[in-house]
């Protein structure tokens, strides 16, 4: 039990990238010189963030948590508040709330052979995930990296993977349902990529987001290559208002999404994963 | 406690785009309920588990909370609605009150039941009440009790409605279920709310609103351009399955006090003791 403040912090962008047409990340600096000394999150947490006037929403923070420059927050413009966020440039000022939520196993992945999974257009947890790896090579086993998209022209941040590609000991796969010239990678589904992908269900731990169908597709497999459920984690998404498990939205069976998740280890949820309307 | 609506904070723009966040102001306001039943008192506790009790303290419902003072009057009338007998809730006030009366044709009982209540109670020019008096109190409790004629199962019901989300029964409710919201309105233990912005005109100024919502409206499992529950059909089943399923988890017990208040607010008559027999395959 503890006094959480619900009410935001001022933010200033500083710097603001278009990934693609409908997809934008936003690097945010606490304005408060003490109150930014003091945040600290973990991958795969995330921010209330709120646009004057309009409203809140719930964006995971992307950047690497020793990362004292900014936050980064990818954003994809779909409704009223990243519409309107949208437009936000540098020195422009949001508010934001948080770190909510539970993120990445990190710890349990030390150490460990690690496969990220991710589908849809550019799976922000899952990157940020893959970020922090990446940053700390050494520290972890084996880096598998699987990403599909529904077209060649959704995969946002192609250099990043073709740099992830060439590190030691890291295997990247790529798949588009649909693709366009110069796509070099897989055509198909995503699920695909798992036979070319080399597991080790013994020493493994799967982190994944993206449609719900994809990632139970995909657990499936997982599961039937030996993989065990404790093993699997995945982050899931619902509405999320207050963050702090009391508005009710993101409820999901005995969970909270927002304060018991976004992550969650896969046997904590597979009674109810997948079953429409939960 | 739980307002229908009440001020988070109001932010503020300067001409430089700057903004001030500026949390509500709260202050106990002293207010005494009187006539709180059984029921009432159940759904507060759960209503206080779920804001005060667990990760993050709401502290609007903790500063009303504070100032409140309670009346209980045990029930001798149960409605034909009411069935907390078989929630363990009622028809008697046990505990969470400050004082609680007991009806005689001739007067009240009086009890308190906290240091504040007392304070009262010790005030009060009262006779001290005799054996036939306090019988006849019991008594009529207890004839209350009998009078009650819908019940649900007494039993944690959560493995039996998750092994039935398939139940022919969703459907035949939601071909009747308006998802008027109704039920989640008048439900005591209901805490669904969201975030609702309110600009100022003069454009310098925004106020930040938690307002009541429901799991029965489209926009309540919105997420990024779809909505998660588009059937009432699956709001129904999730308001049903959390409130009497998932609740234990969450709280210990189930979220339901036999207060009966969705059965009588429901326009179509949808009776929930009754939909539950229907998919446990229990006679009520």
């Amino acid at each position: 039990m503890s006094l959480v403040s619900l009410v935001p912090l001022e933010a200033e962008i500083i710097d603001r990238d278009q990934e693609s047409p409908t997809v934008f990340t936003l690097h945010l600096r606490l304005t408060d010189p003490g109150t930014r000394a003091n945040y600290r999150f973990q991958p795969g947490q995330f921010n209330m963030v709120y646009l004057y006037g309009v409203g809140e929403v719930a964006i995971s923070v992307v950047s690497d948590p020793d990362d004292e420059r900014a936050l980064a927050h990818t954003i994809r413009s779909v409704g009223r508040v990243t519409r309107g966020i949208e437009k936000l440039g540098p020195g422009d000022r949001v508010g934001i709330r948080g770190p909510y939520g539970r993120g990445w196993p990190v710890d349990t992945a030390l150490g460990r052979d690690v496969v990220l999974i991710t589908g849809g257009l550019g799976c922000a947890p899952v990157v940020g995930i893959i970020n922090y790896i990446v940053k700390r090579r050494a520290q972890f086993g084996h880096v598998t990296i699987i990403q599909g998209v529904k077209h060649s022209a959704d995969l946002i941040w192609r250099h990043r993977y073709e740099q992830w590609a060439a590190l030691p000991d890291t295997q990247v796969l790529l798949a588009a349902d649909v693709a366009g010239p110069g796509w070099p990678w897989h055509v198909g589904r995503v699920t695909a990529l798992l036979d070319r992908a080399s597991f080790n269900p013994a020493n493994n731990i799967v982190m994944m987001c993206g449609p719900e169908i994809m990632m139970r597709i995909t657990i499936e497999n997982l599961l039937q290559r030996g993989i065990r459920e404790h093993d699997i984690w995945l982050s899931m998404e619902r509405n999320m208002q207050c963050a702090v498990g009391h508005c009710g939205h993101c409820q999901y069976g005995p969970h909270f999404v927002c304060k018991d998740g976004p992550v969650f280890c896969y046997s904590e949820i597979k009674d109810l994963f997948g079953i429409k309307g939960f | 406690m739980f307002t229908p609506r009440e001020q988070l904070w109001r932010v503020q723009r300067d001409e430089q785009g700057q903004l001030e966040f500026i949390p509500a102001k709260e202050t106990i306001l002293k207010r005494a309920v009187i006539g709180v039943r059984a029921c009432d008192l159940a759904a507060l506790r759960l209503q206080d588990q779920h804001f005060l009790e667990r990760d993050v303290v709401h502290t609007g419902y903790r500063t009303r909370r504070a100032g409140l003072f309670l009346v209980a009057v045990n029930c001798t009338h149960p409605a034909r609605t009411c069935f907390c007998v078989s929630t363990g809730d009622g028809p008697q006030a046990t505990d969470g009150f400050d004082l609680v009366l007991s009806e005689l044709d001739d007067g009240f009982i009086v009890q308190a039941g906290s240091d504040a209540g007392l304070a009262i109670f010790s005030r009060l020019s009262l006779a001290p009440a005799d054996k036939t008096q306090r019988d006849s109190a019991i008594k009529e409790i207890n004839d209350g009790a009998q009078r009650q004629v819908r019940a649900l199962p007494s039993r944690n019901l959560r493995d039996t409605l998750f092994a039935n989300l398939d139940h022919e029964r969703w459907d035949d409710v939601a071909g009747r279920c308006l998802s008027c919201g109704n039920c989640t309105s008048v439900c005591p233990t209901c805490f669904c709310h969201k975030e609702t912005e309110q600009p100022q005109l003069e454009g310098t100024a925004s106020d930040h609103y938690r307002e009541w919502d429901s799991c029965f409206t489209q926009g309540h499992s919105y997420i990024h351009g779809a909505t998660i529950r588009a059937e009432t059909r699956e709001r129904y089943r999730q308001w049903l399955t959390h409130k009497l399923g998932s609740w234990h988890d969450q709280y210990g017990r189930s979220g339901c006090v036999g207060c009966g208040r969705c059965i009588t607010w429901c326009p179509v008559g949808i009776d929930i003791t009754e939909e539950v027999a229907a998919i446990s395959g229990e006679s009520r």
